[in-house]
Order: structure tokens, then C-alpha cells, then sequence
């Protein structure tokens, strides 16, 4: 009997190790005898030409060996992978507070800190600009503002005959990983170096630091065993750190460590990027809409890094699940004195799915209507309506399936009457209730990026080294990948070990990103062991003179005619028999394909779907808010590993109302941020979530595609189902007095303050 | 007084530790001289609770073990003499013996990247030890100082739900949960062995920590070093070390001074020593003043409750403390001294300008007297801020009304967060004096708050929102004394 190591609720492969404290992240692991501790020199202005960096008191600190500026770069001043417009350090302009103008280097990392706070930095100050808004006023951008096009938007919103224009401003995010940004290198023999870096992307560490320190990628190796946490956030930004470390042992000769302190990693590196967005919709008197313009304006922060992809992802995402039959998209990538901002879970998406969502619930209470019934009215047809702005047919739109057993399972009609009762005998408090689908599109929309390899090792002993390009942040990609491989071999997941990400490993890996980690590297991986066990298999039926069909793998074991033996003892029968147990596998995303010039084709292999319903209460006097209920189902095909999935879908919606709640990112006047540590910036408690709290993945919803055991992607897209408690809150205010209530995201007490204070016209 | 050392437990052995940097951190001393490296630092400020460790130490007669979660990232080192520390290393030995909570952490998949994982280990550890049978609102208290990015925190309340279920008949009292648990007569041995009758004293390369044990010795030392930093839970002063870098000459702790840490009721008053702890001192208020509860609940997080004094809070005098409005309206006073002379100063009268209070060089705050409540007076607090738990108020306020019938005999009302000090709302106080408790004298004191306070915009709220806030916050407190709401969003459909 074949037994199915995939599917299965298997722990975390680490979990044993976190409960106890002996899971090694990067900081943690032995440190050479001769290890200097680094700490980065900031900017102290937002905008300024830098007349002179004096750094002999810093020199001159107790502990302090070294110092390393832009001078003493021997290769690229640069870590931006797409635009080379990232600066290690600041050369003659510093373009944001916080950007790196020095690294100082000690033996104790208290040292290095206080001597970092000791330089002496003559500025010439300049205009600054820090909103995305003066940025489109002054066209500011780092990248050309772009426009999909569809139809004739024009003409359908001013001969629909209903039209609603507004303004949305939207919140940024940090990423808040609970392990801050940390890199560690090493100097090897004969000029090599190795690299122990928090990254979500070793072999762009591995690029970036080549290009600096003047090396080839031959001579660098990056590994990175776990991440405490990453979200996007080390996606790019953990290039920096590294360039950091490399640079600083090179000129020091010695090992060096960066390990960024909480409050420097949250000035100092990129977060979600902030939205302007301005629309204008026509719509019939059923709420369907018939035209819509869109103009965002992001906030990208002073370098590119990686807004062009994100930006492109709101244009790909700003229908979420609805049919726009006329429209126009115009996406503004605006440079700010600010930090540059970077890829975070969705990746651009959620505040595309942020805008639409907002327009949906204004026409459903323009015109007097249950949101829900707007929502149903414009979503994806099956076999019409269906063709994305970009051109891509929805061919596995399963979204009304999903909204009407979420309805009924959550009891949404009952309740919601039950809170229009309430409401109307509550002076102070209010509650709301919303329903929001998601539909997610999944693979990088750059699409070489979509390729993966994996290297497995078979022992003598029947056991497995797997490794692959994936990286392990927590979202459980190691297990699952670790199942695949199990379920090729029939043994148990105990009997393989997944090695840390290891660019001398697996070269050329994509980032761990776009939630495709267990897609490419789950198909790579199961494809290295497939050919391992052809191999098997072949020898097994030659040795033994049956034909391969009569050779089977079950459940630990092999059948080779009448014979069984155990998977070790045909492992180690074919090596005596020099049989090769170590293979590659490499994966490339099928049937993808998309012209960036056009914005059109097919960027996405699938798309993922899922809706929640939120209930919250509202204190009106206040602005507090609190979620009360949640009903998720979400679709994750079917699921490599439901305890795995189950937890991406409850930490990213739990992500996700931090985000639209609590979450605040604050600049003053002088572009400093003033949200840069947990004592500022609210991500939730545990007391945040809901008391009731139902989630649910979708059964018997195998991938239409051939992915992965027909599982579907899972990391990014419940962070999306959060958009239904900014809604929910919007509907506790809907009629107090305004029908249509003004809140700004994040929706905290302030904001919805305001909402309430600008609905009563004072 | 003793020398350069200092002992305290650890993995059953008496670790003693010479020449110690008086701001070390128990966090940098495991990991960095230890190599013990199960805790994690996630922030350094004591925000993230990726560092949290229990200590262990007798009660005040000595005859039992209270466990105590703290932030080892912001507690000095010297400050563990005489207790016995355990980390998350100290729960399984191996890993083939888990601790009950460790289990339940795996079976309920309550660790994605694991990294605020051991902190959270050790505060449900602590929850195993002293509640039997948590309720949701349990569980959420005991965890409010723990951040999980990951998981969203469904997964570790199962946890903290089923860790009770495996707990085996185990001889080892760290595996033994509450309601079944043998008296660790050997670890109370251990420590009574490590008590001193002299305090403590040490100077290393010129810097110099000081632990005595009475109040005579310490205002005897203050004095003798007035630009001494006066060490108390060390929650704020934790961060001028780690984030500031400041290097501290000269640190008197408190926390060993029996007549600081003297919690008394008193006929008419309660007496709290300066150096009682948040987590001590508050459910002896709240008995008193219930209308306090949801304020203490939300006040910090339990590792910094268990670690922070109602004295350093007030002595700190943050604009945005959240014990003071509340004392202030109480009309609570302080206990000042210096040297040998002790006077008595009203809290409201301490507070002269931002930073800036009525301590002379050398003179230090010894108690708090929180006067008793008279009955038909109204207290109540309200914390308005981002977050439910764990968060620094925007704006912090608190009420005391006395009604005479359908008139306000008294009122008082004082706010943090609107002023460079926490102060009474005299002007809105005015507005109601003598007046009918109605909506139209009601209007005219939310009116009046506009000439008490003119806010500041910073990350924690806007000037305008500010104000509108706080006028908000008294319209509620009038319609709470009203009947016409009684919950909060914070309670609102929540069994406790």
C-alpha cells in the first residue's frame, strides 16, 4: 500500500527545536574566535549633500578597529538587484534618515554602537520631498508612472448613470519579523568568503556582494538555515547587510557580524509601500460597474529596489475577483526622501485589492445595498466576463462557489440583521459585519524568475539530504518540501534531513517569494527524487530480472516482485552495485507568459481564492475597535500539509488587520519615522484575536493546474481575506451620520476618529 | 558589605559571577558569556518578549517560590542576586523529555519561525505553574508581553489551553502544574542560602552597583552619591543602556530595601513602598478601586509589570505614565526622602515641568500613600491608545466624582499624554463643581478641556484627534455613571 506522506498535519521540521530553544538562527550560531561586531553610521536627514563625514572620534572609540565608507568599496556601490540605485553607503547625497553613511567595527557589539553614534557629519541640506502626493506634483519617481488600458473607460463612467469619485489613502506596513536583520562573513581561503545571512534570497546576497567586493559568484557561498520571520522584508533588504558584513571583513581581513538593532532595522530598511489612490467609477443601478479609472501613487522611498514588481502586482490586483470590463489603471512609482520600500507579503497586491474593495462597498452603500449583493453582481463570470485587464482568462474562477457556503456557513444574513438591530439601540457602541473575497494570481509576473532546482543525496543507509533553493522563514516550506520527497521514496519524513539554503548547493535560486516556494521548489525536489528512484527501479527490476512495472515503493518499503525489502536495503544493494543515488531536479512553471511592454499574457500560472467574513465592534466615541468573529474558507487546493496551510491562512489574516488596524507607520515634519520599535509600532496581541475565530480550507479543491500534488500557493493570499475588517469597521460607522464613511487606513482609534468627525461636518 | 560578586541559580547549580558590569544584561549574559542562546533578543526594549526568562524567588516571609516572568533584555544582571533564573533551556534537558508546554507548542503547531517561540515557552510556563484552568482572558493577560508574528496566536492559546492535558505525574516540579505541584522545599533551601543580611556592594573599574537592604543604608548612600542612577524595575532605565548607550557610574537598586518593598493597607490609606512591583501593587488598588481594572490590565505586559515599581513610574514621570493620572485624582502623596529627613508632598504637586520634579539632589521617592476610597465616589480610568495590551497611552485619564444627588459635590479629573506633565484638568474640573451632572454642564466641561491642554502631534496621535479624544473619553466616563453603556470594546462579547 502506497501511503501518502503529503496532506498530512505534520509538524513544523523545526518545531521540536523552536520549543526549546535550539533552533540556531543566524545569530546564534558559534562565532569565530577573532569575530568583530560591526554597527551602521545614519543619516540624520532626509535629504542632504554630504560635505564631510568626520570619523576620527569614532575611530578613536573604545573596542574600535576599523571603519568602511563608499571610499572603501572596491567594486559596485550597490545592492539594488533590478535598478542599480541602491547605495551601501551614502557617496556625496544621503536621500533618506537612516541610510548608511559608515559601518564601524569592534570586538563587542556595544562598542560598535556607541562608536557609531560618534560621527561627526557636515550636511548640506536640500529640498526634501516625503509624500508620495509632492512626489507626483513634482514628478518624482524612480521608475516611469504606467497605465493599462482597457475598453473605453471615458465613455462608460460618464454615460453610466451613477458616478462616484474619491480619494483613499492607505497605510504602509513594517514587516516586523521577530528577528531583526543580521549577516555574518567569513574569510575563506584563496580569497572566498562565506556568508551566513537572515535572507530570503541567498543567491542575490551572493550576486550583490560579488559585485561590491570586486569577486565572482564562484567564490562566494551564502547559506541561511531559518529566518526568525522575513515577510517580504529580507527579500532585497538583507543584500545591504550583507554587502555590510563582506565589506567590512574584507577591509578588516577578520570575520565580521552586522546584526542590526530593532529600532536601526526599522529605519534603516524598506517596508509595504503606502497608496494614494484616486478613482472614478460608473456603475448601473444593479451596482454593476461598467467603467472605472484608477491613479495610484505609491510611496517607493528614494531607490527602485523592487517597486517596479510591486507596483505592476496592485495593477495586476486592483480587480481582486471582479470583472472590469472598462478601465484604466495609471500606477505612479513616486521617490521620497524616505526609505526605499520593498516586497511584503502580497507584494503591491493587497493594496490593489485594497482599492477595489473600497469602490465595491461605496457603490453598494451609494445605492442602498448589502455590499455582499455588489460583490456577487461583479464578480468573474465562468465563460464570459472573464478575461482579466491584462489579458489573462480566469479559468478556475471557483469565487461563487466559495461566497455561498462561507454565507451560509458564517450565518451572514441572520447576523447581520441581528447587528442592524443592535446598532439601532446602541448609543455609544456600533459593530458591522463584511464579506471580501480574494483572488490572488500566483508566480513571479517577471517570469524567469519562475525556475527552481533541488539536489538530492540518497546514503547508503537509505536516509536523504534534500536541498533545494527554498529558504525556511517559518511558513513551514521545509516540511512540505520534505513530504514531497518522503511521498516520491515512500519513507518517513525522519528519514530526510532538509540542509539550510546553500548557494554552493543549488545555484541561481529565486527568492523564496510570491508564495511560489512550495510550488517550484516542492516540483523541483520531487522531481530529484523521481529520478533517484528511476534509478532504482531500474536496477531493482534488472537485478532481479522483473519488469519495472513489478517494482513498487510502499510505505518504507520496496516490493520487487515477491521479494520486499526495505528502502535502505535496495539503497545500498544499488550502490554496491554503483548505481548513482544523488540527483538534481529542476523546475520550470508551465505555460506562463507575459509581454511587460503591454502588460499583457498570462503572468499567472493560477490564482488562489478565498473570502472571510468579519464581525467588530466600534466604540464611537473612542474610535477603538475590536474584531469579534471571523469565518475564513480558503483554498489551498489540495493541501501538502493542512497544519502548515491552516497557519498561513490564520497568521496572514491576523497580518493582515494589523496592517488595517493598528499597524501605523508615523513620519514627522523632517521625514524621520517616529514608529521604529514595538513600543511605537502596534503589530497585534494575542488579545486581538477574535474570540471567535473559524477557518476553514476548502475541500476537495484540487489545483485545476499541475502544480505541486495539485496543492495551491498559501503564503501571500489570506493576507488579503484581513479586507474584510476594515469593511466591517467602515459598516459599524455606515450611518453615523455618513453612509458612506471617509476612514483612512489603518483604521486605529485616531483614524476613525476622524471618519466620524469629518462625516458630522464640523 | 559583601565583595565583587554575585550568586544566583541556574540549572540547579549556584552560578556565582565576579566583577560584573552593573548594566549587563541578563539577556547579553546568556548569550553572549553563557552561550546559552534558547533566548532571543527581538527589540531590547522589552516589547517583544522574544527574550522572556522566569526568575525564581522567595516571597516576602520566605517560606515560598513566586515565579516571575521578565525581560531579560532590559534587567541588569546584578539584580538576579540571591534568585534562581530559568530559561527555556531549563525546561528539557533534552530533547527527548519535553516540558508539558513545550509538548503542547508542538502539537498545536504553535511555532512557525520559532523565534518569539521560547519566550512564549517560558510565559505559558509560568501560567502552567500558578493557573490550574485559564480562561481566554487568562491567557490573553499572561501572554500580552509576547509578540508572534507568525501565527496570529490561535495555535498558542490552544496551546495554553491543552498543556495541562499531558501533564504526567512527574516528580520534577518544573513539569508539575498548578494545583498539583509538591513545595520545592529544595530550590526555597537553595535561595534562603543565597540571602544576604548585608545587601550588596561592588565597584568594578569605577563603576559601582549598590543592593543594600534597609532604607537607612540606601538614603545614606544616595546621599553620599546623589548623581547616582536610582535602579528600580529598570524598565525605562534598561533602555538607556541598550538604546542610548549611556554608561551608567553609580546604580542603587531598590528591590532589596525591605522598607521599600513594604506593601501596607492602612486604616485610611494604602502605603506602597517605592519599590513594590506593578504586578504586587495593583490587585491590592483594584480591590480598593475597581473602576481601575481595565486600566491595570492594559498598563505594560506582565514581564514588565512583574519587573516595574509603582515608585519608578511615578519618580520616572513620563507624560504618559499610566499610574499617575489615577493616583492623582485619588489624591494620593508621596513619601520623599533624603538623608534622614522625610516629608510628604502631594503627587499633583511633584510634576514642575517635563523631566523636571521636586527632588533635591539626593532626596528620593519611599512610598506612595493612596488614600482609601469613601463610599459614593466614582473612580474610574480610561487608556486611550492603539492597542489593547501592551501599548503607551496616547492619551491616559482619570476621574474622581462625588455626586450629592444630581450634584457634583466633587470632581476630579487628570490626563496623560495632552501635557509635557500628567495634570488635573482644572478648568474642566471648574466647568462641573457645584453644577448639575447633566449633558449641558457635561458640554460645557469638554469645552472647558480645550483651554486645560493644548496637544502635541507625535507617532501616538494627532493635536486635534488628541483633544477630541480626550473630551470623547469624559463624555463616556458621564455616560458610563449614567447606566447608558458598561462595556468597552475591550469587554464588549468577551467571557472572562
Amino acid at each position: 500500500m502506497r501511503e501518502r506522506a503529503v496532506g498530512r498535519a505534520l509538524p513544523h521540521d523545526s518545531a521540536h527545536l523552536h520549543v526549546t530553544g535550539r533552533a540556531a538562527y543566524t545569530d546564534d550560531l558559534p562565532e569565530p574566535r577573532d569575530l568583530l561586531h560591526l554597527a551602521v553610521g545614519m543619516s540624520e536627514v532626509a535629504h542632504a549633500r554630504l560635505r564631510g563625514v568626520d570619523l576620527g572620534e569614532v575611530l578613536a572609540s573604545p573596542g574600535v578597529v576599523d571603519v568602511c565608507t563608499a571610499e572603501h568599496i572596491p567594486g559596485a556601490n550597490n545592492f539594488g538587484s533590478i535598478v542599480a540605485d541602491d547605495p551601501i553607503f551614502a557617496d556625496d547625497e544621503v536621500q533618506f534618515v537612516g541610510q548608511p553613511v559608515f559601518a564601524v567595527a569592534a570586538k563587542h557589539v556595544e562598542e560598535a554602537r556607541r562608536a557609531a553614534l560618534k560621527a561627526s557629519v557636515d550636511y548640506e541640506l536640500l529640498e526634501a520631498i516625503l509624500d508620495p502626493l509632492s512626489a507626483v506634483a513634482k514628478k518624482s519617481f524612480v521608475l516611469p508612472s504606467e497605465t493599462i488600458v482597457r475598453g473605453d473607460p471615458d465613455d462608460a463612467i460618464s454615460s453610466a448613470p451613477r458616478r462616484l469619485r474619491r480619494r483613499l489613502t492607505l497605510g504602509g506596513q513594517d514587516q516586523f519579523y521577530l528577528e531583526g536583520h543580521i549577516a555574518m562573513a567569513i574569510p575563506q581561503e584563496d580569497g572566498r568568503l562565506l556568508i551566513y545571512s537572515s535572507t530570503q534570497h541567498p543567491d542575490e546576497v551572493q550576486t550583490v556582494v560579488a559585485h561590491a567586493t570586486n569577486r565572482l559568484a564562484k567564490d562566494i557561498v551564502v547559506i541561511c538555515r531559518r529566518m526568525g520571520g522575513a515577510f517580504g522584508g529580507k527579500e532585497s533588504q538583507a543584500g545591504l547587510i550583507a554587502c555590510i558584513a563582506a565589506l567590512a571583513s574584507d577591509k578588516t581581513g577578520r570575520p565580521c557580524k552586522l546584526r542590526l538593532d530593532r529600532d536601526d532595522d526599522m529605519i534603516m530598511t524598506g517596508k509595504r509601500h503606502d497608496f494614494v489612490i484616486d478613482y472614478d467609477v460608473g456603475f448601473d443601478e444593479t451596482g454593476r460597474i461598467l467603467g472605472i479609472d484608477f491613479e495610484f501613487a505609491s510611496r517607493c522611498g528614494m531607490s527602485a529596489d523592487l517597486s517596479g514588481p510591486v507596483n505592476d502586482r496592485t495593477m495586476f490586483h486592483c480587480d481582486n475577483a471582479y470583472f472590469l470590463e472598462n478601465v484604466r489603471i495609471v500606477s505612479h512609482r513616486c521617490k521620497t526622501n524616505t526609505v526605499s520600500n520593498t516586497a511584503f507579503r502580497g507584494f503591491g497586491g493587497p493594496q490593489g485589492m485594497f482599492a477595489i474593495e473600497h469602490v465595491v462597498d461605496d457603490i453598494a452603500r451609494e445605492l442602498g445595498r448589502d455590499p455582499l449583493e455588489i460583490r456577487r453582481r461583479n464578480f468573474y463570470g465562468k465563460d464570459e466576463r472573464n478575461v482579466t485587464q491584462y489579458q489573462q482568462t480566469v479559468e478556475d474562477n471557483i469565487i461563487d462557489e466559495i461566497f455561498d457556503k462561507l454565507v451560509v456557513d458564517s450565518d451572514y444574513e441572520k447576523r447581520r440583521s441581528a447587528i442592524r438591530e443592535f446598532n439601532a439601540g446602541s448609543k455609544v457602541l456600533r459593530r458591522g459585519i463584511a464579506i471580501t473575497p480574494v483572488k490572488f494570481g500566483i508566480s513571479f509576473t517577471n517570469t524567469l524568475l519562475n525556475q527552481a532546482g533541488a539536489l538530492v543525496h540518497v546514503y547508503k543507509d537509505g536516509t536523504v539530504q534534500l536541498n533545494h533553493g527554498g529558504t525556511e522563514m517559518g511558513q513551514g516550506l521545509y516540511i512540505k518540501v520534505a513530504q514531497v520527497v518522503a511521498d516520491e521514496f515512500q519513507i518517513g519524513v525522519d528519514r530526510i534531513r532538509t540542509m539550510e539554503a546553500d548557494t554552493s548547493k543549488v545555484p541561481n535560486a529565486s527568492a523564496t517569494a510570491a508564495s511560489s516556494g512550495s510550488d517550484m521548489n516542492g516540483k523541483a525536489a520531487g522531481k530529484a527524487a523521481a529520478k533517484i528512484r528511476a534509478r532504482l527501479t531500474e536496477f531493482a527490476a534488472r537485478h532481479f530480472s522483473v519488469s519495472e512495472a513489478d517494482v513498487e515503493f510502499s510505505a518504507g518499503s520496496v516490493l520487487v516482485g515477491d521479494r520486499s525489502m526495505s528502502f535502505a536495503e535496495l539503497v545500498q544493494l544499488a550502490w554496491a552495485n554503483r548505481v548513482s543515488l544523488s540527483a538534481t531536479g529542476y523546475y520550470r512553471t508551465p505555460k506562463i507568459n507575459y509581454d511587460r511592454a503591454t502588460f499583457s499574457g498570462r503572468p499567472f500560472f493560477y490564482f488562489a481564492y478565498g473570502a472571510a467574513v468579519t464581525e467588530v465592534v466600534v466604540d464611537t466615541l473612542t474610535g477603538e475597535n475590536r474584531v469579534l468573529r471571523v469565518d475564513i474558507l480558503h483554498d489551498c487546493g489540495d493541501s501538502l500539509n493542512p497544519a502548515v496551510d491552516l497557519g498561513q491562512v490564520e497568521g496572514g489574516y491576523v497580518q493582515g488587520v494589523g496592517w488595517l488596524t493598528s499597524e501605523e507607520l508615523w513620519w514627522n515634519d523632517a521625514g524621520e519615522l517616529g514608529t521604529h520599535a514595538p513600543s511605537t509600532y502596534k503589530i497585534p496581541t494575542c488579545s486581538d484575536l477574535a474570540p471567535d475565530f473559524r477557518v476553514e480550507l476548502l475541500q476537495n479543491s484540487a489545483n485545476r493546474e499541475n502544480t505541486i500534488y495539485r496543492s495551491k500557493a498559501v503564503g501571500e493570499p489570506p493576507f488579503m481575506l484581513a479586507l474584510s475588517a476594515f469593511h466591517a469597521i467602515r459598516d459599524a460607522l455606515a450611518g453615523s451620520p455618513d453612509k458612506a464613511p471617509n476612514l483612512q487606513a489603518p483604521a486605529t482609534p485616531e483614524s476613525v476618529l476622524r471618519a466620524i468627525r469629518d462625516a458630522s461636518h464640523e | 558589605m559583601s565583595g565583587a560578586s554575585i550568586r544566583f541559580v541556574l540549572h540547579g547549580e549556584v552560578i556565582e559571577v565576579d566583577n560584573v558590569d552593573p548594566t549587563r544584561t541578563v539577556l547579553q549574559f546568556l548569550r553572549e558569556d553563557l552561550g546559552r542562546k534558547g533566548s532571543k533578543e527581538g527589540c531590547a526594549e522589552g516589547d517583544c518578549g522574544a527574550c522572556t526568562v522566569v526568575v525564581a524567588e522567595l516571597t516576602r516571609d520566605g517560606d515560598e517560590l513566586a515565579l516571575k516572568s521578565i525581560n531579560s533584555c532590559i534587567q541588569f544582571l546584578p539584580t538576579l542576586d540571591g534568585k534562581e533564573l530559568l530559561t527555556v533551556e531549563s525546561l528539557a534537558p533534552d530533547s527527548s523529555s519535553l516540558h508539558p508546554v513545550q509538548r503542547a507548542m508542538i502539537d498545536e503547531h504553535g511555532s512557525q519561525c520559532g523565534f518569539c517561540t521560547p519566550g512564549f515557552v517560558m510565559s505559558l510556563f509560568v501560567l502552567y505553574k500558578t493557573n490550574p484552568k485559564p480562561s481566554r482572558q487568562e491567557i490573553d493577560d499572561a501572554l500580552a508581553g509576547n509578540l508572534c508574528r507568525c501565527t496570529g496566536y490561535r495555535p498558542i492559546i490552544a496551546a495554553a489551553q491543552s498543556m495541562y492535558a499531558e501533564s504526567p505525574d512527574d516528580s520534577d516540579w518544573l513539569r508539575q502544574p498548578c494545583g498539583k505541584q509538591d513545595k520545592p522545599t529544595e530550590r526555597i533551601t537553595r535561595l534562603k542560602g543565597l540571602q544576604r543580611a548585608d545587601g550588596l556592594e561592588f565597584d568594578v573599574a569605577g563603576r559601582r552597583y549598590y543592593a543594600p537592604v534597609d532604607i537607612d543604608t540606601f538614603a545614606a548612600i544616595y546621599a553620599r552619591h546623589p548623581d547616582a542612577t536610582i535602579l528600580a524595575g529598570g524598565t525605562d532605565i534598561g533602555l538607556w543602556v541598550t538604546k542610548q548607550h549611556r554608561e551608567l557610574q553609580t546604580v542603587i537598586y531598590t528591590g532589596r530595601v525591605e522598607e521599600l518593598t513594604n506593601l501596607s493597607v492602612m486604616p485610611a490609606h494604602i502605603e506602597v513602598g517605592a519599590a513594590v512591583t506593578l504586578a504586587d501593587v495593583m490587585p491590592v488598588i483594584i480591590d480598593h478601586y475597581p473602576g481601575l481594572e481595565e486600566l491595570f490590565r492594559r498598563f505594560a505586559s506582565p514581564p514588565i509589570r512583574n519587573a516595574g515599581t509603582l515608585g519608578g513610574n511615578i519618580a520616572n514621570g513620563s507624560p504618559i505614565g499610566d499610574s499617575m493620572p489615577a493616583l492623582m485624582v485619588l489624591g494620593a502623596s508621596l513619601v520623599l526622602r533624603q538623608g534622614d529627613s522625610v516629608r510628604e508632598l502631594a503627587l499633583e504637586e511633584f510634576y514642575h515641568d517635563y523631566q523636571v520634579n521636586d527632588l533635591r539632589p539626593g532626596e528620593f521617592v519611599a512610598a506612595i500613600r493612596i488614600p482609601k476610597n469613601e463610599e459614593a465616589v466614582i473612580v474610574s480610568s480610561q487608556k486611550w491608545s492603539k492597542r489593547f495590551d501592551q501599548d503607551i497611552s496616547a492619551v491616559c485619564t482619570a476621574y474622581r466624582l462625588e455626586l450629592d444627588g444630581e450634584v457634583v459635590r466633587s470632581f476630579r479629573m487628570a490626563c496623560g499624554g495632552l501635557a509635557p506633565i500628567i495634570k488635573r484638568a482644572r478648568t474642566c474640573e471648574a466647568a462641573l463643581d457645584g453644577k448639575h451632572w447633566n449633558e449641558q454642564n457635561l458640554e460645557r466641561a469638554c469645552a472647558a478641556l480645550a483651554s486645560d491642554f493644548t496637544p502635541i502631534s507625535d507617532a501616538r496621535a494627532s493635536a486635534d484627534i488628541r483633544l477630541r479624544a480626550v473630551q470623547n473619553m469624559l463624555r463616556r466616563f458621564y455616560l458610563e455613571t449614567r447606566g447608558e453603556v458598561d462595556t468597552t470594546v475591550y469587554s464588549y462579547g468577551r467571557q472572562s
